[in-house]
């Protein structure tokens, strides 16, 4: 999550839900919390019991809306926009904490004089490159420095990329912990704080009630509660989920609510922080552990075949000067000794010559246009349901129709495994079985409940779960199936002279194994990501103690200490009740070192005490001369709050004692992001790729850096705006979760206490929709875009309310859930058949939030009349334009 | 407070009368206490219609489902009672605006929305009719003062099925199929919560407030429960929540109060419950009687008939 990885240093959720119960004012935005987070949501209810106002800001009247003290409705994909206003109405106003956006944020720090921001250039920053279509960020930096870090590297063909840069290491270039230039009392005319003022002084909330489609009164009631819940006495969280990260402005719209929780002072305080709800049980730790393809464990780069040809530059691009990112040698060093043992030495550089690089986006939509034009042999899919659940699951069938073989692991045979006898294409003939040249391996997989192993949840806790029953026949664990495939690759390699192959030779691969299938040790695993002193073996109490010089291994530094002393203290499992207070930290444990509030020190003043007595949490013992309180100090323990760098200070050494954040180069949060995002330091309103209206700030309409499939036959686009044809697909579309099942329904559909609850796809449209479409409640729906069209019943509802835009204009909205397909229990149409595959630069991840349809009533066409109509309406659309 | 029926039969063995209070104002409509029902008592799945019914596809309580969570969606404010707008001084930016109007708590654009859940279940009646009626004995008061179908006993019969006023109890029937386990096969029998009898033996609490997430759904002795929900009311109604109403609390009402009873935010019909619940043999003794007057009429006008012939 580069929107707070690079706003506060760490890519996670700032909090844990247990606080929310401490917060006095919640808004939930960009999330469904009760409906796809209910355990975590009694927090939510136990702050709105102690008389927390719980604002829910959603285009639907969901179960959280029903929840909530206040719901507004607003247009899908307008989100920066109503948030930019909440920073302007807070500048405008003065309502921002004044001492803690002083010390505690880059406010005052002066950016580069060739900085331009998108109020003087149309909707673009400075640095845009319209061939290349990107930024050269060169003029976002701050005044006075050098180029350093990453972007010095640019000379080597390196491009920091997504959450590869999203730890925002180099610190905008930053030598030493201080930026040379800043104006303490924020009126220099370049400081940020002077920048951030203008950049959104045109968020007025007139602005905000015509782009988001919701009332002046309420927009003005979120800010005004929002500023009288925050300060000194009293805090206030966001949560977030998927409703934020799923634009094609996904990353900025995260930032712009760090923005706000810095200007209220809201982070790293008890009942404030921002609360990023992750939609799978260990989807953080698959970051962290990563399933991506450009980082490797804890977020560390994954080398580039144009960049660091050598090792040593290497680790100078990604070795922040000051902060905790400035041990980055040990943490990578200690990698490889997890990796490769005794063959990891500093005579060959830990191996990083024989290492596997990256040359190209590797990301999911990428491969999948890649297929399409058959530069992709083979695929393994574990745990993921693309033909439902990633946008145009068309595009995706089609792509693996074009494979010579497909491994799919999962719990059933789903519809991204049996794509070639039985989905939509081939009943449009569009795919013919006996033409499809894919060999498609089905392997099933053990449940959870199957196997030992843990979940890293939502808000950074590692938790285990241990083995209850024995997975039936061929059914297997994940760890099984990496384990012996490993296993059997090395034996088949094990004679292989081809240089190649050396890595694989190298790499440890010693995991006991226990019963008749050989299951191998998942806590041998846990261990090894905690990370051991090699000499002695002992465990090492957490990243402080990781070294450079080849003494220690860790497969991941953020997880280092969770099996200290020999404990696997993911197991511990004392309830709170029974603890010293609600923290909790004798529950499982958290990343980074048990830590469950993380950036806590700013829950103290400069001077170290707390800012008041009602929001105590960590603060500074002067009689001990160390941090104490709830939580595990998020800072060193013992750096007093007046601490000074020396002159010439590295690493954490170099962070003062009143800089909170020490992630960052300068222990700052950072209002403004001077590297680490592609699409801008600061975030902007722009229209989604698909919407029916004009950016009303600029003639730049959506954001300039986003992804597009231009030329890709199976990607088209609808017309938007005023453009002609854009009358075909004049409704906005939104697609979501309900409850009862999880994600693309391949653990849902097939079990039959979930699949009776939400039996069948439904739309959800406005009275007013179903009069204006013809639908009638209970009949169906065909709804359509220019990539496909699906069939739903009609669930006609007050919930989805039309929005009365700028002059008189009405928009109406078209709810859709996202989990069925064609096998299982229950099945229905996928409404990510109609999405297209544009994509936020920074994560690459969809746009399946905010998107434009059409609707009619009646079933959709069968066989090879769907492909026709689809492709009738587009051309409709097409002769128009 | 009237005892349930039966319980001081259990005499030395009779434990604290136990049951559910569930407090609707904090339902959140998840149907975790739906699905751990039914994975508990392995309940067969209950068809998989589409109803349209707001999210509600379970419609009813029934033989298959044991717990109901029902969706209602109006135009009502949440918090029937506007906040007041604030006195003092215009806020920031309010200055060329005029003072804020009155709060409304739910729903933009001045249209008020809210979406009431409600969690339903067996009521475990004070005096429950379905005990009355059942020939077999199958249905009986357990020693916690609940309601409980004894499967190995009930014959089908179906009389307690209208005798309930709430239309829980319910005969099961499902489509013959060979490969259905034992459990699910046709059987024509009664089948309803049991308060988790099996678990309360264990000294555990019911799947279903188990599983609850925001303890809308919540389980003890039933004088405690009472307490908690007199004080949940009462601060509700200070929050400005009116329509709030305990529904099955009072020990005087038709059924002498549930074992089961329930915080509502608005009047029962609108959950489809009915206002004014009476056991439905209340009337029984006095229809016997009325029965036995009526036959000894008859009896003694056909003797009359009979001696007016032969004289």
């Amino acid at each position: 999550m580069p929107g707070l990885g690079t706003s506060f240093g760490r890519g996670g959720a700032t909090t844990f839900q247990q606080d929310l119960q401490n917060a006095d004012c919640i808004v939930i935005m960009g999330s469904n919390m009760a409906e796809n987070h209910p355990v975590g949501f009694q927090w939510v209810m136990e702050a709105r019991e102690r008389g927390a106002k719980v604002i829910h800001v959603d285009p639907r009247f969901t179960r959280t809306s029903a929840m909530a003290t206040k719901h507004v409705g607003i247009r899908a994909g307008s989100d920066i926009a109503f948030l930019g206003g909440i920073v302007h109405h807070i500048l405008e106003h003065d309502l921002y904490f004044r001492e803690y956006v002083q010390h505690y944020t880059n406010a005052p720090v002066i950016i580069d004089e060739r900085f331009v921001d998108t109020e003087d250039a149309d909707g673009l920053f400075s640095g845009w490159d319209p061939e290349a279509g990107r930024y050269d960020i060169e003029s976002w930096r701050y005044e006075g420095m050098e180029v350093h870090g990453a972007a010095g590297q640019r000379g080597e063909g390196f491009e920091p990329r997504g959450e590869q840069s999203g730890h925002g290491a180099a610190g905008g270039g930053l030598r030493h912990g201080e930026p040379p230039a800043e104006d303490p009392e924020l009126e220099h005319p370049r400081c940020v704080f002077q920048i951030l003022k203008r950049h959104y002084r045109r968020y007025t909330p007139e602005l905000v009630a015509d782009t988001c489609g919701c009332s002046v009164e309420d927009f003005l009631e979120v800010c005004e509660t929002l500023a009288a819940n925050s300060g000194r006495e009293r805090t206030s969280a966001f949560c977030y989920a998927v409703g934020w990260t799923q634009h094609t402005t996904g990353v900025q719209t995260i930032r712009t609510a760090a923005i706000v929780q810095q200007l209220l002072g809201n982070i790293g305080r008890p009942g404030g922080g921002i609360m990023a709800l992750r939609g799978h049980a260990s989807i953080q730790g698959s970051t962290d552990i990563p399933t991506l393809y450009n980082i490797l464990p804890g977020y560390l780069p994954m080398p580039h075949t144009l960049s660091y040809p050598r090792l040593e530059s290497y680790i100078a691009a990604n070795t922040a000067p000051t902060g905790w990112w400035g041990k980055f040698e040990s943490y990578w060093v200690s990698l490889m000794k997890a990796y490769f043992g005794e063959h990891a030495t500093a005579e060959n550089d830990w191996l990083f010559d024989e290492l596997p690089r990256i040359d190209s986006d590797n990301s999911a939509y990428f491969t999948v246009r890649q297929m399409l034009e058959g530069n992709v042999r083979g695929y393994i899919i574990a745990g993921e349901n693309p033909a439902v659940g990633h946008a145009n699951g068309k595009a995706h069938r089609l792509g693996l129709a074009k494979l010579e073989w497909l491994v799919v692991r999962d719990l059933v045979e789903i519809e991204t495994a049996a794509f070639w006898y039985d989905g939509p294409e081939v009943e449009s003939g569009e795919l013919k079985t006996e033409e499809i040249a894919t060999e498609v391996f089905f392997l099933p997989a053990a449940a959870h409940t199957e196997k030992d192993g843990s979940f890293t949840n939502t808000q950074r806790l590692l938790q285990w779960h241990s083995q209850a029953v024995e997975p039936k026949e061929d059914c297997r664990s994940e760890l099984w199936f990496y384990f012996h495939l490993g296993r059997l690759i090395k034996q088949k390699l094990a004679g292989s002279e081809e240089e190649r192959d050396t890595l694989i030779k190298a790499l440890r691969w010693e995991y006991p194994t226990r019963s008749a299938i050989e299951e191998p040790d998942a806590e041998a695993v846990l261990q090894e990501i905690s990370g051991r002193e090699i000499s002695t073996g002992r465990f090492l109490s957490g990243y402080p103690e990781l070294e450079d010089d080849g003494s220690t291994s860790c497969g991941c530094w953020i997880y280092s200490g969770c099996f200290a002393d020999g404990i696997n203290q993911t197991a511990r499992r004392k309830p709170h009740w029974e603890q010293a207070s609600y923290v909790a930290p004798e529950w499982a444990w958290a990343w980074p070192a048990n830590r469950r509030l993380i950036y806590n020190r700013a829950s103290a003043d400069p001077d170290g005490n707390p800012w008041s007595e009602r929001k105590r949490y960590v603060w500074w013992d002067a009689d001990e001369g160390k941090w104490t309180g709830h939580d595990v100090p998020d800072f060193k323990e013992d750096k007093a709050p007046d601490y000074v760098p020396p002159e010439g200070a590295k690493a954490e050494d170099a962070i003062a004692g009143d800089h909170p954040f020490v992630m960052q180069a300068d222990g700052r949060a950072w209002l403004y992001v001077a590297q680490g995002l592609e699409d801008g330091p600061l975030p902007t309103h722009y229209e989604p790729q698909e919407s029916p209206f004009a950016n009303p700030l600029y003639r730049q309409r959506a954001n300039p850096r986003r992804q597009q499939n231009e030329g890709l036959a199976e990607d088209p686009y609808n017309p938007v705006a005023d453009e002609p044809g854009a009358e075909v697909y004049p409704y906005v579309v939104t697609t979501y979760r309900l409850t009862e099942h999880h994600t693309a329904g391949g653990m849902t559909r097939s079990v039959p206490y979930l699949a009776e609850l939400q039996p069948e796809m439904f739309c959800e449209v406005h009275p007013d929709l179903a009069r204006e479409a013809g639908l009638e409640h209970g009949g169906w729906a065909t709804i359509y875009t220019s990539r496909s069209a699906i069939e739903a019943r009609v669930l006609v509802t007050e919930r989805i309310r039309p929005l009365q835009m700028k002059d008189g204009r009405t928009v109406h909205q078209v709810g859709l859930p996202y989990h069925w397909g064609g096998r299982g229990l229950v099945t229905g149409d996928s409404a990510n058949d109609l999405a297209h595959m544009a994509l936020d630069p920074n994560v690459h991840i969809q746009e399946v939030k905010a998107f434009t349809c059409g609707i009619r009533p009646g079933r959709r066409p069968r066989g090879a009349e769907l492909p026709r109509f689809v492709a009738e309406l587009r051309e409709q659309a097409g002769e128009a334009k | 407070m009237s005892a349930p029926d039966g319980l001081a039969s259990y005499g030395d063995e009779q434990q604290e009368r136990v049951g559910f209070f569930t407090d609707t104002s904090v339902c959140i409509g998840c149907k975790a206490c739906e699905v751990a029902c039914k994975d508990w008592n392995a309940i067969p799945e209950d068809g998989t219609t589409w109803t349209g019914e707001s999210y509600d596809n379970t419609s009813a309580l029934g033989a298959n489902t044991w717990r109901h969570v029902a969706f209602v969606e109006q135009a009502e404010p949440l918090r029937s009672r506007l906040e007041a707008p604030p006195d003092e001084a215009p806020a920031p930016g309010r200055e060329d605006r005029g003072a804020p109007s009155a709060t409304r708590p739910n729903g933009d654009s001045g249209t008020p929305l809210r979406w009431l859940m409600e969690s339903d279940v067996c009521k475990h009646c004070t005096h429950a009719a379905c005990l009355d009626v059942c020939p077999t004995g199958a249905l009986f008061r357990t020693e916690f003062g609940t309601v409980v179908v004894q499967q190995d006993v009930c014959n089908g019969c179906g009389y307690c099925v209208p005798a309930c006023p709430f239309g829980v109890l319910d005969r099961r029937h499902l489509a013959p199929a060979p490969d259905l386990p034992a459990f699910a096969k046709e059987d024509g029998r009664v089948w309803k919560c049991t308060l988790c009898y099996d678990r309360l033996k264990g000294g555990h609490e019911p799947a279903c407030a188990k599983a609850c997430p925001t303890q809308s759904i919540q389980f003890g002795p039933l004088d405690e429960l009472r307490e908690q929900a007199d004080a949940r009311l009462a601060k509700l109604e200070t929050e400005g929540w009116e329509g709030a109403q305990l529904y099955g609390r009072d020990p005087d009402d038709g059924v002498g109060g549930f074992g089961a009873f329930f915080l509502l935010l608005d009047e029962p019909e609108v959950y489809g419950l009915p206002p004014d619940p009476v056991v439905t043999t209340r009337d029984l003794p006095r229809m016997w009687t009325n029965m036995a007057v009526a036959a000894g009429a008859l009896l003694v006008g056909v003797a009359a008939a009979f001696s007016g012939r032969r004289s």
